[in-house]
């Protein structure tokens, strides 16, 4: 028997280890959705009148796109239909989430996080990262909020800044993500009931990596968070997001919003690794991840740059967007996306080149597994104004074993003829060879398949901040189930 | 508009008939059976199908109506009136040997056939076809597609002479084997279908340059295929330069059949030419085959430069890699149309494509088109694309540093052009092509700052309205 | 004790029988070198050797500096002082030859009881190693194979062979595909490897390799069995006579 096979199988024989549930006490409002359900959410936030207002005319959108059937089809996923008025769209933990300190925490969450492995006691926090726990879609905690503040730095939930400033969210709410710009979003315009909130004032490099852990526990709910990113003039922030759920047959809908603005000379950089739960080894359960994601540098020499490793839920459809509005400002995209199983992944970018000499630079690289189905969408559009502009874009595509399938769909639309654009493309797969002349140098078979997945991945590993490097790579191999045909 | 194209392919059909039924009666080897059905099938299918026109995927960006409508006539005997004296400036120093056609026809008295090792042989195609048949038979014809392309037909029509290059099992040619063509237009529009063929046997190696020049301008057609059958573990580098006048038509494919462990190189370096296409088409039919596709092609003024490459892999674990940068400047046009074709046995095939071009002027123009037609399903395939300008920055950069204007431009257009350069083998053919690249480039650099304030006035009529 | 000793090997490949009772011995200080044509089974013996699991031993045995090889796992074998240089060497994009060459280095070592070798001291040594082969020192931090030209990929083989100094090593076919140049280059490499601790044993397919790496014992592999050994002399008789003459007792030929 061929042991290169079993080496993979033994990796892919490691379970979801993420996949307790945490027994607390929720809150939650009736299943369904209609016009009851927002103000009950808006009331229970004791949101001001434009909040509710917002979230108004988002939910009449969507019933109309509801209506019209118009659930966006064009991804390369499949899944069955998603029945709106059976999903939970409010549910929190029953004890204050208005917390003075971590005391006050409930302890099964405080344990929960620490389960996770994301200790939410600052003493115990890697030095440098400030966390915002987020549970079924509300805030429970933020740590280093004091030595934040001293610099200004706004980081906390999106129903404290909602209370707190206001005027920043009036402001930039919806600015990058209109209510109106997908079903989905329109959804989370409508529903989202918490989520983090960021202000970077002018010329503060942020010293702390702000992180956010996701984590949905309850049953039938719908998490809809959203996160909103201001980075002032010269300002720079580092943003974490990490994502957990529980082990679950049903399939749960996750459609998070997150609007990142970058003023003149500022900088954000967002990293995600995601792992919602993927469902089982036969594709039953697991998180549906439509999410919208969207930065938009409008100020001169701006920068946004997308960090994602993408290993979990059962369908993911995201595309994590730059607006390039501001001259010479910079879009980045890097992803590592991961499908096993039966994982299905449609995901990719949007870089519209607005600006003068704006600048953006793709990389995707795709692993199919099992018999997951991993699709790179990506968009490059460089419009009239856009003199100078230049991207580069490349898009590989890693199949493990014979039964799982890879796609790349790139767009290009170039309006501007001093465009300078760069594009390459690869599939290829792991297979005995590769694994065999490793070995044959002396190498352990999982040294093997370790060193060849992390050599595929490096261009995306080396843009996450160091933890989150190492975490990625650790969970990377195992959600690596699958075999070698 | 159909219509009007359906026209154009029936009048100048009259031509070729004539052209070829005059051929039929005097062409060497004319009594051969199998000669005479490879050629009358092929002239068969020409008058089927007629000219390419841009409807067909294959010819969309370049338009060869031009050609189409153009009354030629084969060239006769035009050699006689070449004088060594006349060949001077393209004698190479130091090769294996130097054969040269004039108008498609092999000229001895011209040639310098040099001491020739032992296990080679060269000599024009037409001699051979008449004295050795059965050595040309089992490979003339059998490799180019002629039901695929009319300009392999039209050439197969009229197949007659060229270069037959012949190099034994075993055998090392280290000296380059140096093919020289000379296109005449003798003051009325002539057509010339040069045909060759080179057989490198297994174990062989050798190295192959084929350069297209003219003697003087006017609208001379070249039509050239080249047959290049590498046997098992053999090593064959093959050049093709052009450079001939700015009212040439050169159509030129080069059909490569590799087998087991051979390796191919393809260089190709357009500089000349007003209609230039050029088709490389290697078919990796044996396990571990390599070959690379290199290529530079460099237009301004009214040039039109298309390479059309067509990669086959047929076996298991072939590697191919294809480069190719283009240089165009003025209302040149340039196209790149890199098509592989991984077969169902292919596996573990590993195919590279990159084509990177620069436009010099708002008018330049190029079009590149990756095609790949996968199906196996254990392979590598990358293909990439760049389209960019001389990078003002870097220019300023080294006119501050001193550099004038000019200089600067051919620093950074001949590093542009020396990717192509190296991926050469180090040595004589090198050095040459290096040299007549460094010319081009230069002429580019220095018309460049002319070309912009003259460029409303340069009202030069289109390569479409010529002849 | 021969270093090498194989005894009788019956080989299948996808059920088909490829070699069909092979014998032989190789010592330290040895070249041996192995001819054949297409489908005789040359691939399929070195590969063996170097224990590629799909390769299904059906008889015989192997042993190899006293211990039973045919047990032993590809990395272990490698430990063991086993190289084989392939015939297609495989890339692994984004793990850099020097990377890779050290980790391969270190796993050795380690089998063997040694210390690892840190970067600052591996370096050194890899660049002179780099000379030999005339390999620009570019290739250090290319990915491994990565845009390699078939030439320099060969010439990397011999490289890797050169810093992890096997006691047996296996060239598969290292000569196809290189022009005579970097045959010249591949020759030099392979014989500044000689040494009387040291087995080489050299699968081609044509005798031009060994107008350049002369060896001691040259067998003729015809449908998976040895045919004919001999002197160097036997490689140029092949040469004359061709495969043909010694094919009197093969059948139909097997597939690689």
């Amino acid at each position: 028997m061929n042991s290169n096979l079993n080496t993979i199988r033994d990796l892919a024989d490691r379970e979801y280890k993420w996949g307790f549930v945490t027994d607390i006490e929720e809150e939650r409002v009736p299943k369904g959705l209609n016009e009851e359900t927002i103000r009950l959410i808006s009331a229970k936030k004791k949101e001001p009148e434009f909040m509710l207002q917002w979230r108004l005319k988002a939910y009449h959108h969507w019933a109309s796109l509801e209506k019209a059937e118009a659930e966006p089809k064009w991804a390369n996923i499949k899944y069955g239909p998603i029945n709106y008025q059976e999903i939970t769209y409010y549910s929190a933990p029953k004890r204050k989430p208005s917390l003075q300190n971590l005391e006050e925490l409930d302890p099964e969450i405080l344990r929960t996080y620490e389960k996770l492995g994301i200790p939410l006691e600052e003493q115990k926090l890697f030095a440098g990262v400030a966390v915002d726990a987020v549970f079924d879609s509300v805030s429970v905690a933020t740590t280093f909020k004091d030595k934040l503040a001293e610099l200004g730095v706004v980081f906390c939930s999106f129903s404290e800044a909602v209370q707190k400033h206001p005027e920043l969210v009036q402001k930039y709410l919806g600015s990058v993500v209109p209510y109106t710009d997908n079903f989905f979003a329109s959804l989370n315009a409508a529903v989202f009931t918490d989520g983090s909130f960021v202000y970077v004032p002018k010329g503060v490099r942020c010293p702390l990596e702000l992180s956010t852990y996701f984590r949905i526990n309850a049953a039938e709910t719908g998490q809809f968070e959203r996160t909103l990113i201001v980075a002032d003039e010269g300002s720079y922030v580092s943003y974490l997001e990490g994502c957990t759920a529980p082990i679950r047959d049903q399939n749960q809908l996750h459609a998070a919003v997150v609007e990142l603005v970058a003023l003149d000379n500022a900088q954000i950089k967002y990293s995600t690794v995601q792992n919602w739960y993927p469902g089982d080894k036969e594709g039953k359960g697991g998180i549906y991840n439509f999410v919208t994601k969207r930065g938009k540098c409008l100020g001169v020499n701006s920068k946004i740059s997308w960090t994602q490793v993408e290993t979990g839920s059962a369908i993911t459809w995201k595309y994590p967007s730059c607006i390039l509005q501001g001259d010479n400002s910079v879009g980045e995209f890097y992803s590592v996306a991961l499908t096993n199983n039966y994982q299905q992944a449609d995901t990719g970018t949007k870089m519209i080149h607005i600006g003068k000499n704006t600048r953006s630079t793709v990389v995707s690289k795709g692993l199919s597994a099992g018999h997951g189905q991993n699709t790179y969408r990506g968009l490059v559009k460089i419009l009239k104004g856009a003199t100078g502009a230049r991207n580069y874009t490349q898009c590989d595509s890693l199949l493990i074993g014979d039964r799982c399938g890879a796609h790349t769909f790139p767009y290009i639309e170039v309006r501007n003829s001093t465009a300078r654009m760069e594009h390459e493309a690869s599939t290829s797969k792991i297979g005995e060879d590769q694994l065999f002349y490793l070995r044959q140098r002396g190498l352990k078979p999982e040294d093997a398949v370790s060193m060849i997945v992390n050599g595929f991945c490096k261009r995306v590993f080396r843009e996450l901040p160091m933890e989150f490097a190492v975490e990625a790579q650790k969970l990377l191999s195992v959600s690596l189930e699958g075999s070698v045909g | 508009m159909r219509k009007q194209e359906t026209k154009n392919v029936i009048t100048e059909l009259e031509t070729y008939l004539e052209s070829f039924s005059e051929f039929e009666k005097r062409a060497a080897g004319r009594n051969l059976p199998w000669l005479r059905s490879l050629r009358e099938d092929a002239f068969a299918r020409f008058c089927q199908v007629g000219f390419p026109t841009t409807h067909d995927e294959d010819w969309r960006f370049t338009n060869v109506s031009a050609i189409a409508r153009t009354p030629f006539r084969l060239a006769r005997n035009g050699f006689a009136r070449v004088s060594q004296k006349e060949l001077g400036p393209w004698r190479v120093a130091g090769v294996a040997c130097q054969l040269v056609f004039v108008n498609g026809r092999f000229s001895r008295e011209l040639s310098s056939m040099g001491n020739l090792p032992v296990g080679m042989k060269v000599n024009g195609l037409g001699k051979e076809i008449a004295g050795n048949p059965t050595e040309i038979e089992p490979h003339l014809g059998r490799y180019v597609d002629t039901q695929r392309d009319a300009f392999c037909a039209l050439n197969t029509a009229f197949t007659e002479d060229g270069a037959y290059v012949h190099i034994r099992k075993g055998a090392v040619v280290e000296g380059p084997i140096y093919l020289l063509f000379i296109s005449s237009a003798e003051n009325s529009p002539s057509m010339s279908h040069p045909r060759n063929l080179i057989v490198a046997e297994e174990d062989s190696q050798a190295i192959i340059v084929e350069d297209y020049v003219s003697l003087d301008p006017g609208p001379a057609f070249c039509n050239t295929v080249t047959e290049l059958v590498a046997g098992d573990r053999a090593v064959v580098a093959h050049y093709m330069i052009e450079r001939e006048h700015r009212e040439a038509f050169n159509i030129s494919t080069l059909r490569i059949e590799q087998g087991r462990s051979a390796s191919v190189t393809s260089h190709s370096v357009l500089l000349g030419g007003g209609l230039v296409r050029n088709n490389v088409h290697p078919v990796l039919m044996g396990e571990g085959g390599e070959c690379l596709i290199n290529g530079l092609f460099v237009g301004n003024g009214r040039q039109h430069l298309d390479n059309y490459m067509l990669v086959e892999h047929a076996s298991p674990r072939c590697d191919s890699r294809q480069f190719y940068n283009g240089i165009l400047d003025g209302n040149a046009h340039g196209v790149f149309h890199g098509r592989i074709i991984v077969h169902k046995d292919a596996q573990k095939t590993d195919a590279k494509q990159t084509n990177r071009n620069l436009l010099l002027s708002d008018e330049a123009q190029i079009d590149t088109k990756p095609q790949l037609e996968i199906y196996a399903d254990d392979v590598k395939c990358t293909h990439g694309a760049t389209i960019g300008q001389i990078e003002e920055d870097a220019l300023f950069y080294l006119r501050s540093r001193g550099i004038d204007e000019v200089s600067a431009r051919k620093l950074l257009l001949f590093a542009f052009a020396t990717e192509c350069l190296d991926r050469m083998k180090q040595g004589l053919v090198r050095k040459h092509i290096e040299g007549l690249i460094n010319h081009s480039l230069f002429q580019v650099a220095n018309t460049r700052a002319e070309a912009r304030a003259n460029s409303r006035k340069d009202e030069g009529r289109s390569w479409e309205e010529m002849g | 004790m021969s270093l090498l000793e194989i005894k009788n090997l019956y080989v299948e490949v996808d059920n088909h029988e490829i070699l069909k009772g092979i014998d032989l011995r190789v010592n330290a200080g040895e070249m041996h070198s192995i001819m054949g044509p297409n489908g005789s089974g040359k691939s399929t013996l070195a590969q063996v050797l170097a224990r590629r699991e799909s390769y299904n031993v059906t008889r015989g045995e192997v042993s190899y500096d006293g211990k039973d090889l045919l047990a032993m796992k590809p990395e272990e074998a490698a430990c063991e002082g086993i190289f084989m240089a392939f015939q297609y060497p495989v890339e692994i994009p984004g793990i850099s030859n020097a990377y890779f060459l050290r980790s391969a280095l270190n796993a050795i070592r380690r089998h063997r009881g040694l210390d690892e070798v840190d970067a600052m001291d591996f370096l050194p040594m890899f660049r002179e190693k780099l000379k030999l082969l005339d390999m620009d020192e570019k290739l250090m931090n290319r990915s491994v194979n990565e845009d390699f030209s078939g030439g320099e990929k060969k010439r990397n083989e011999i490289l890797q062979m050169a810093v992890l100094e096997p006691k047996l090593a296996i060239l598969d076919e290292t000569d196809s595909g290189l022009d005579i140049d970097a045959l010249r280059i591949v020759a030099k490499g392979v014989n500044s490897m000689r040494s009387p601790e040291r087995a080489i044993v050299v699968v081609t397919h044509y005798q031009r390799l060994l107008n350049y790496i002369v060896p001691d014992f040259v067998h003729v592999l015809v449908n998976g069995r040895i045919v004919r050994s001999g002197g160097p002399e036997l490689a140029l008789e092949l040469e004359e006579k061709g495969y043909g003459s010694m094919e009197a007792g093969a059948r139909q030929p097997a597939p690689a």
